[in-house]
């Protein structure tokens, strides 16, 4: 590359300026809003989704997700029963290796199930906000982090694209955005929690089974949910302090 | 002072560590953001920067704060727990500005199917049917009214 004097004259103001602005604090957005008082997290329930693909939609649509990349994407699970052979072998463990299907994230919904054999559920996925997660601990540069309200977020002006934390989630949801080419994923629709709203996922979700949870927030429903159901979380073995809860969880869930 | 005699080497080379790391100091103080630091190992004004995104769905209490007449119906229909923007999209603009955004009405043969649609896979508590043979291509919004879509809840419009 080529550039004359007049043009580095030119370059270097302009990227003196363009740096001043990565350098210059921005005020919070909300005035209210009180970092120390929240620790964020989501509820899914298992039995309540209907995989219409609503939440996926409305997360492309509030977050500008490009195509082909998900922060939430929802996942069709089929357990069948077992297979046995004519001569009475079982073949495999539908536990272990259950059909998973989800048809470009199941944007559009997911096709007609006639197959009445076994069990069929949906598993909505999404950033799962952990409280130790392995993601922001592999960022070479600090460009990902946990915010003091227990949300994952990427400061995507510092993020070089080195797609490390791409590769360390366990519940791969990361990718690096095609046309800025730094890392990308659910921030928990931070722009709206912060304002009193709730997610765009939770807020389009037709039967509930999403919910924005405030596990600092004593009124919050959460907490007697939790004293009377069971609840897991993806990959427990991992100990990443996951914060995504999913109620009705099957074994089969990977 | 004997000791030192032939020690100037390397009290030039010494110098010019000292140098090179007040160069390094002077150099970070310019290159790392002022809020780098401030919550933890980040750059404390992303977090600023993210929460002033804009909004696009404008949440069911902003609808329901001018549909009234909406939420009066809905309220006591199966689909009281189903937010505006769940089927109308979203509509934050509309919300800022109800005169010159006016919001399309949804496609209920599309809409309602997508939902309603009967499938092995959903749960069997939710209602579903075959669209093809439950209207036969007449408009769902023709028998049901979609805020409350129970027939015996005054279905038709």
């Amino acid at each position: 590359m080529n550039i004359t004097r007049r043009q580095l004259l030119i370059l270097l103001p302009a990227a003196a300026v363009a740096w001043e602005s990565v350098l210059a604090s921005t005020p919070e957005a909300s005035p209210n809003y009180k970092m120390s008082e929240h620790w964020w997290g989501m509820l899914i329930d298992i039995p309540k989704c209907i995989g219409c693909g609503n939440c996926v939609r409305a997360c492309q649509t509030e977050n500008n997700v490009p195509d082909g990349h998900f922060r939430t994407w929802v996942e069709r699970y089929h357990r069948t029963d077992w297979p046995m052979t004519e001569s009475g072998e079982i073949t495999s463990n539908p536990l272990i290796s259950p059909d998973v299907i989800s048809p470009d994230g199941g944007k559009e919904g997911f096709p007609v199930a006639t197959d009445t054999e076994g069990r069929y559920f949906f598993v909505p996925k999404m950033c799962n906000h952990c409280a130790d997660s392995p993601c922001t601990q592999v960022c070479p540069v600090g460009a990902t982090f946990i915010s003091p309200d227990g949300v994952v977020l990427v400061d995507q002006t510092y993020c070089l694209g080195c797609a490390y934390c791409v590769q360390a989630c366990p519940y791969g949801c990361r990718y690096i955005h095609p046309e800025k080419k730094v890392a990308d994923k659910c921030t928990l629709c931070y722009h709206r929690i912060t304002k009193g709203l709730t997610t765009a996922c939770c807020e389009a979700c037709p039967t509930g089974a999403r919910q924005l949870v405030d596990l600092k927030d004593p009124k919050d429903p959460i907490h007697e949910f939790l004293k009377t159901h069971s609840v897991q979380v993806l990959k427990p073995e991992m100990a990443t302090g996951a914060k995504a809860f999913y109620n009705g969880l099957d074994g089969s869930v990977r | 002072m004997s000791v030192y005699k032939d020690a100037g080497h390397l009290f030039r080379f010494a110098g010019l560590f000292i140098l090179a790391f007040l160069v390094f100091l002077v150099v970070r103080h310019f290159v790392v953001p002022k809020s780098f630091g401030q919550y933890g190992h980040y750059r404390g004004a992303a977090i600023g920067e993210i929460g002033a995104l804009p909004v696009k769905f404008a949440g069911h209490q902003t609808c329901e704060s001018c549909h009234t007449d909406v939420l009066d119906v809905k309220k006591n229909g199966k689909h009281a727990h189903v937010n505006c923007e769940a089927c109308h999209g979203a509509l934050e603009k509309h919300a800022e500005d109800p005169a010159s955004v006016t919001p399309v009405l949804p496609d209920t043969a599309v809409l309602c199917a997508r939902c309603h649609t009967a499938s092995a896979a959903k749960p069997k508590d939710f209602p579903q049917v075959d669209p093809a043979e439950h209207a036969n291509g007449v408009p769902c919004q023709t028998c049901h009214n979609p805020h409350s879509p129970a027939i015996d809840a005054g279905g038709t419009k």
